[in-house]
């Protein structure tokens, strides 16, 4: 797993000098954020539609940094490169881990900025913490594969969004359902089938991306 | 180290690219793959390079003992050089080279980074990002990026381009090393390449 | 000779269902005229899944053996089963209006319908992008498998999220069939029927598929021996 950790390593290096997909995440949540406060205005949404909203900031948010691990590669022609001298599931590892830790930095900054803008409040801040943490997993899993099937693909951008939403529904409809849930409960056990299916979920998707990435990245 | 490439028959789609290259190269022995541009050269390469796959026949790395190389190993034994192979722009010289070396699990590799760098001559430059590199000063980092493990087989598409006489020279040296050490295989349209082999295969369009 | 008797019983058994469907099965109270569609939408909605498997299964057959044919399977697979999809959610979306004064509801059935919907368009865009014939097939062949992944999600995960409008009274109430005798017997033919008839012209399609490529093969090898 060092080799997953030298390539993480390198792709943090990469990214703070251009903060190319950094940037494009932010300001996507953040315009879209924005968007949307201003057209509900002075009326207040529910709670539960609010749920809604935030998944859907954070899924749309994703699909504009997610794959531009593997489409730079391919575009800086070193794709090659990286393919002589690292395994494909290190590979895989490493980009899945600098996507995960590109939701996370995405979270931290839409959470509150979310919660203080729209006037959403959850009985329970951790569960809600919680809930999208682990969802992250798949997100990331599911997100990382997709980038890497794409980035082999001639017409990159919209493309991505059409093939990773049915792949990663599944964690958006049970992130909502449990956020919606966690605006009224606090108690964990009202959100335990969910938790589970979004861990379960992020289990079987990066068991499948680690299985077919060989056959995306090997030609 | 013996390379054995059997039967390659490459084809994009409809397209037939290569028909059937054979060939059997041991180390000490250098090959040099001619052809016009598009004939085939470098995907001949990068089916050697493992970069792609044969769509019949198979190419066979055999270490001295007879054994055979498993496809997903074949990276730890080559090194290649060639234009579609860039490296990372804007990490600085020694942080590629840094990467590359720890990905392959190198000791001691500042050493002999900070050798290759200076038979280069590009030394004092390793902490300059690589996008401030002329296209020469490119060619001759991916030199050093592709001999830092000291590979039994160094593959190269194009070994002169993009260099100065003196650059030329450096590299005719390494690469004539490179073969009484492993094998030598280089793809070229330049006649001047040519001394460097003892054998030539002639890739023509199908 | 069997092949032509075959066929004659299809085309009659066809024909057969379609009386049957328009003049001999009684027709169900509340529904109206409205009970037909059951005969076409149910079998239409059941191929686009089986369809899905079908494609799933060649997929795995094209990574693991690579050769092209499967992909050409593969993608007459989803080619079906995009079609059938979309009759599904158009006869039921018909049906929904007539029945319940909405075309659209999102409840589960239909949910489920409309992401199959989605995976089958994502998989044509896929393929359209790629331009070259053993990526297109190697990454078409991965997205299949990647979306059959999710699938078991979707079946559990859907239904708890939103009521149901969907006739399971009528239909499934226990899981027991709750049709009228006619009913019943011109629904189970007219599902055996479709599928043996869809799956025949699946067959076809296949055969066009594999005299193609066998075509290609031969003239490689004529390339081979000049």
């Amino acid at each position: 797993m060092r080799e997953a950790w030298l390539i993480f390593v390198k792709d943090i290096r990469q990214e703070f000098k251009t903060r190319y997909a950094v940037n494009a995440i932010l300001l996507f949540a953040i315009v879209t954020l924005s968007a949307v406060s201003f057209a509900i205005g002075t009326f207040s949404a529910g709670l539960e539609i609010l749920a809604a909203l935030f998944w859907i900031i954070l899924f749309f948010s994703s699909m504009s940094g997610l794959s531009h691990i593997f489409i730079r590669e391919e575009e800086a022609q070193t794709a090659d490169t990286l393919k002589l001298v690292a395994r494909p599931l290190h590979i895989y590892l490493g980009k899945f881990l600098f996507n995960l830790l590109l939701l996370f930095v995405l979270e931290i900054i839409l959470i509150p900025l979310f919660m203080g803008l729209m006037n959403f409040a959850v009985a329970n801040l951790w569960l809600f913490i919680l809930i999208v943490g682990i969802g992250s997993f798949g997100l990331a899993g599911g997100g990382t594969i997709v980038a890497a099937i794409i980035s082999k693909a001639s017409t990159k951008g919209a493309l991505f969004t059409v093939l990773a939403f049915p792949i990663l529904l599944p964690v958006l409809i049970t992130g909502i359902s449990a956020t919606k849930t966690v605006t009224q409960a606090a108690a964990i056990a009202e959100v335990q089938g969910e938790l589970q299916a979004l861990f379960a979920y992020g289990v079987v998707i990066i068991t499948a991306g680690i299985l077919l990435f060989d056959y995306v990245w090997n030609e | 180290m013996k390379l054995i490439a059997n039967n390659i028959v490459k084809r994009f789609g409809n397209h037939l690219v290569l028909k059937k290259i054979n060939f059997e190269i041991e180390t000490g022995m250098a090959l040099a793959i001619v052809g016009h541009n598009g004939s085939g050269k470098t995907t001949l390469i990068k089916i050697l390079a493992n970069l792609i796959a044969p769509s019949r026949g198979s190419v066979e790395y055999r270490l001295s003992g007879g054994t055979r190389v498993p496809r997903e190993r074949i990276f730890e034994h080559i090194g290649l050089v060639g234009p579609y192979l860039q490296l990372y722009q804007e990490l600085s010289a020694q942080e590629n080279l840094d990467f590359f070396a720890r990905m392959r699990g190198l000791k001691n590799h500042r050493e002999r980074i900070r050798d290759l760098m200076q038979i280069m001559g590009l030394q004092g430059r390793e902490h300059d990002a690589v996008k401030t590199y002329s296209s020469g000063m490119q060619q001759r980092l991916k030199y050093v990026s592709a001999l830092l493990h000291q590979p039994e087989v160094l593959l190269v598409d194009e070994p002169s381009s993009n260099l100065d006489e003196q650059g030329v020279e450096t590299v005719y040296q390494l690469l004539k090393e490179q073969k009484q050490r492993g094998i030598l295989i280089i793809a070229t349209n330049d006649k001047q390449d040519l001394f460097l082999a003892d054998h030539i295969i002639q890739v023509k369009p199908v | 000779m069997i092949t032509k008797i075959a066929k004659f019983l299809l085309w009659l058994a066809f024909a057969l269902v379609l009386v049957g469907a328009f003049f001999w099965a009684p027709l169900k109270e509340g529904l109206g005229p409205y009970t037909r569609v059951l005969y076409f939408h149910v079998p239409v909605a059941w191929m686009s899944v089986v369809f899905f498997l079908i494609a799933a299964y060649y997929s795995v057959m094209y990574l693991r053996k690579k050769e092209i044919i499967y992909d050409a399977y593969a993608k007459i697979s989803n080619e079906m089963g995009i079609l059938f999809a979309i009759l599904a959610t158009v006869t039921g979306s018909i049906w929904a209006k007539m029945i319940w004064h909405s075309f659209w509801n999102w409840d589960p059935r239909e949910t489920s319908i409309f992401i199959l919907l989605l995976i089958y368009g994502a998989y044509f865009s896929l393929r359209a992008a790629l331009e070259q014939e053993d990526r297109r097939a190697r990454l078409a062949a991965v997205y299949s498998l990647l979306a059959f992944v999710t699938v078991p999600f979707f079946i559990f995960i859907v239904p708890r999220i939103y009521f149901s409008l969907h006739p399971d009274p009528v239909i499934n109430a226990q899981g027991k069939v709750n049709m009228e005798a006619r009913q019943r017997i011109v629904f189970f033919s007219s599902l055996i029927t479709q599928t043996i008839f869809f799956l025949w012209v699946f067959s076809i399609r296949l055969k066009q598929a594999r005299v193609k490529y066998r075509l290609r093969e031969l003239n490689e090898s004529k390339l081979f021996e000049e």
